[in-house]
C-alpha cells in the first residue's frame, strides 16, 4: 500500500494494482500502434506520426482517420464500457459469473435489434436505438419484478435468468418469421463486431463514457462497502438501496451504449473484471483496472481478427471469447495449483 | 464530548411498530438507551429483539413511531452523519475475498472520508488504535479469510471502532463463537464500556452472560414487547425468567461476580399414563 498526502488530498492505493494497470495501459498502446501500422496498407510509425501531426499524405490520412482509428477507438471504449458494466454487476450480485446477460439486458437488446431488422427493415442506427430501448426496458422490468423492500442480488439474478429465457424465445420466434436476408442481418448483429465502425459510434460511446465513467468511479467506494452486506454498508453510512439502484443504472447504461455501438460482444463483461481482479489482487471491485483490461482485451482481439483472418471479416466476439477465455482458464488453473484461488 | 445526564438517552425509540411485510413483530414499543450504559436486550426467539436493534440502527423503517438520535428523527440525518455517531456490528457480514485485516478495519473510516480525502494521517492513527484495542494489530497483514472465528469477530469489531462513534450497536456479537471467544468478545465490550466513551447496545442469547455484563437489561417477550428493564440485579428474578422464557429456574448470585445467575430446575420426568 502506498499513500499520497497533500493538505487537501490523501489517497491510498496498492502498488501492485498501479503496476498492473500501467502494464495494461502500455500493452494497449502497443496493440494500438500495431493496429495502426499493419494491415493491407502497411504504414511506418513515422508515417503514422506525420499523419497525426497533420503532415501525412491523403492516402495515409484515409487509412488512419477513416479506416483504422475510429474502429480502434470504438473498440477501446466499448471494451472499457462492457468491462465496467460487468465489474459493477459482479460486485453488486456477489456473483463472479454476472454480466449484463443476467439482468436481462443482452437478450432484451437482441429482441429490440431483431424486431427492428425483421419487422421494419430498419437502418443500422434504428437497430442500435431499438436494441438500446428494449434492453433498458427489459432491465427495468427485471429490477421491478425483483423488487421487494429492496433488491437482493440473488433475486435479481434469478428473475434476470427467467426473463432472459423468455426474450430468447421471442428472438427465436422473430427469426423464424424473417426473410432469409433479414435473418442473416439479425444473425450478424447478434454476433456483434467492430466491422465498418466509424466516428459516429466512437463519438456516441465516448460521450456516454464521459458521463458514466466518473459516476462509476465515485460510486465505486460505496460499491466496495456493499460487498460486505447491506447491514455493514448501512452501518458505515451507505444508503444501500439508493446506491444499488444508481449503480445498476450506470451499469446498464454502459452495457447499452456498448451494445448499441458494437452489438453484443461476448465475454468481455464477464472475463475482464475477473482478470483484472486476479492480476491486481484487489479486495474491491477494481473498476479502473477492469476498464483498462476490457479496453485491452477488445483492442488485442480486434487486432487478431483483422490481421490473422483479413479476408473473412471475422467478428471480434469470437476472438474475445477465445483469447479472454483461454487466458482466464490459464489464470484460474494456475491459481488453484498454487492453492491461493477461491 | 460533553457527558450527558445519566437519565437521558441520546438514542431512543418512541411508539415503535415494527413489521416485516404484513407480519407485525413489535407494536407500540417505547425504548430508551441510557447514555454510557452497556444495554443488553434479551428474550426468547421471535420476541423481536434483533428487530428492535435493526430499527435503532435505521436498518428497518418503523411502520409507526420513530427512532430519535440526539433529539432528531434518525431518518432525517444523512446516512453518513448517523454513521459518525452510531456504529453497527451486524449479525453477519461478508469479508470480501482477498482483503487483509488492515484494509477491512480501514473501511470503518468511510464516514469520515471524502472523495479526495481517503486516507488522512488521522484515518491511519485511528485504524491502528482500533486494531490495538481489539488485539488484532499483529494480524494487520493477514487475510481475513485465514482467521479463526474469534479473531474475525474482533476484526469486525475493530472496523466498527475505527468509525469512532460513541454509540455501538452489536447484533448477537457472540453467535458462532465457542465459549472462550464469547467471553473474549464480551470482555472487550466491557472494557470499552468501562473506558467511559461508549454506549453499547447488544442483543445476546445467553441470559447469564447478559446478567453478568449488562448495566441495563431489557427483557422482551413475543407479542408483548418490553416486560422489564433496569439493572439486572434489580429485575432478574425466577418469576421474570419463567414469565419471559417459560423456564422454571432458580436465580442465585454468580459466585464470580455476584450478578444474577439463572439455574434451570431439575427436569421432572414425565410419567407415561396408559390409555386416556
Amino acid at each position: 500500500m502506498r499513500t499520497i498526502r497533500t493538505p487537501a488530498v490523501s489517497l491510498r492505493f496498492s502498488e501492485r494494482a498501479l503496476l498492473v494497470s500501467t502494464a495494461m495501459a502500455a500493452l494497449t498502446v502497443a496493440a494500438a500502434v500495431a493496429t495502426m501500422v499493419t494491415g493491407d496498407f502497411p504504414l511506418t510509425i513515422g508515417e503514422v506520426l506525420a499523419t497525426f501531426s497533420g503532415n501525412g499524405d491523403g492516402y495515409a490520412d484515409f487509412v488512419i482517420f477513416t479506416l483504422r482509428l475510429p474502429r480502434l477507438i470504438t473498440g477501446l471504449l466499448v471494451g472499457a464500457a462492457l468491462a465496467l458494466s460487468g465489474a459493477i454487476l459482479q460486485s453488486l450480485s456477489r456473483n463472479p459469473l454476472a454480466s449484463p446477460d443476467i439482468i436481462g439486458f443482452t437478450q432484451g437488446a437482441a429482441t429490440g435489434a431483431i424486431a427492428v431488422i425483421v419487422l421494419v427493415q430498419g437502418s443500422m442506427t434504428a437497430t442500435a436505438l431499438g436494441a438500446t430501448a428494449v434492453g433498458l426496458l427489459t432491465s427495468a422490468a427485471v429490477y421491478l419484478l425483483a423488487f421487494k423492500q429492496g433488491v437482493q442480488g440473488f433475486r435479481l439474478v434469478l428473475i434476470g435468468i427467467g426473463v432472459s429465457a423468455m426474450m430468447l424465445a421471442v428472438n427465436s420466434y422473430l427469426i423464424t418469421r424473417a426473410t432469409l436476408e433479414s435473418a442473416l442481418a439479425a444473425q450478424t448483429w447478434l454476433v456483434g463486431g467492430l466491422n465498418n465502425r466509424g466516428w459516429d459510434e466512437a463519438q456516441v460511446v465516448a460521450a456516454v463514457l464521459a458521463v458514466l465513467l466518473p459516476c462509476a468511479l465515485v460510486l465505486g467506494r460505496r460499491l466496495a462497502l456493499l460487498e460486505m452486506g447491506d447491514s455493514a454498508a448501512t452501518g458505515l453510512g451507505v444508503n444501500a438501496e439508493r446506491t444499488r439502484l444508481a449503480l445498476l443504472v450506470v451499469s446498464v447504461g454502459l452495457a447499452a451504449v456498448a451494445t448499441a455501438a458494437a452489438g453484443p460482444i461476448s465475454f468481455v463483461a464477464l472475463a475482464a473484471p475477473q482478470l483484472a481482479r486476479r492480476l491486481t489482487g484487489a479486495s474491491g471491485p477494481g473498476l479502473v483496472a477492469s476498464a483498462l483490461m476490457g479496453g485491452l482485451l477488445l483492442v488485442v482481439s480486434d487486432f487478431a481478427v483483422q490481421r490473422l483472418f483479413p479476408t473473412t471479416q471475422l467478428p471480434v466476439g469470437i476472438a474475445t471469447g477465445a483469447i479472454g477465455g483461454l487466458y482466464l482458464v490459464w489464470l484460474l488453473a494456475h491459481e488453484w495449483r498454487k492453492g491461493s484461488g477461491t | 464530548m460533553p457527558k450527558a445526564e445519566p437519565t437521558t438517552g441520546r438514542l431512543r425509540g418512541s411508539d415503535l411498530t415494527l413489521s416485516y411485510d404484513e407480519r407485525v413483530v413489535v407494536s407500540g414499543l417505547d425504548v430508551e438507551i441510557p447514555d454510557g450504559s452497556f444495554t443488553v436486550i434479551v428474550g426468547p426467539n421471535a420476541c423481536g429483539k434483533s428487530t428492535v436493534l435493526k430499527a435503532l440502527a435505521r436498518m428497518l423503517k418503523p411502520r409507526t413511531g420513530a427512532v430519535y438520535l440526539d433529539g432528531e428523527v434518525i431518518s432525517s440525518y444523512r446516512s453518513k452523519d448517523v454513521a459518525r455517531r452510531l456504529g453497527l456490528l451486524p449479525q453477519t457480514s461478508i469479508a470480501p475475498g482477498g482483503i487483509t485485516v488492515g484494509e477491512l478495519v480501514a473501511r470503518g473510516r468511510y464516514p469520515h472520508q471524502r472523495l479526495l480525502r481517503q486516507w488522512s494521517t488521522e484515518d491511519e492513527a485511528v485504524t491502528a488504535e482500533a486494531m490495538r484495542l481489539t488485539g488484532v494489530h499483529d494480524l494487520a497483514d493477514r487475510l481475513v479469510d485465514e482467521l479463526s472465528g474469534g479473531q474475525r469477530q474482533r476484526v469486525w469489531l475493530a472496523m466498527v471502532l475505527a468509525q469512532q462513534t460513541s454509540i455501538l450497536l452489536l447484533d448477537e456479537p457472540t453467535t458462532f463463537l465457542d465459549i472462550a471467544h464469547q467471553i473474549e468478545v464480551l470482555d472487550l465490550c466491557a472494557n470499552l464500556h468501562e473506558d467511559g466513551n461508549h454506549t453499547l447496545v447488544a442483543v445476546l442469547h445467553d441470559l447469564n452472560q447478559a446478567c453478568r455484563y449488562a448495566t441495563h437489561l431489557i427483557a422482551m417477550k413475543p407479542g408483548v414487547g418490553v416486560v422489564a428493564q433496569g439493572n439486572p440485579a434489580d429485575i432478574v428474578t425466577a418469576e421474570l425468567v419463567e414469565d419471559v422464557f417459560g423456564l422454571p429456574c432458580r436465580v442465585i448470585a454468580d459466585p464470580e461476580t455476584e450478578t444474577p445467575l439463572i439455574v434451570p430446575l431439575r427436569r421432572q420426568r414425565v410419567t407415561q399414563t396408559s390409555g386416556a
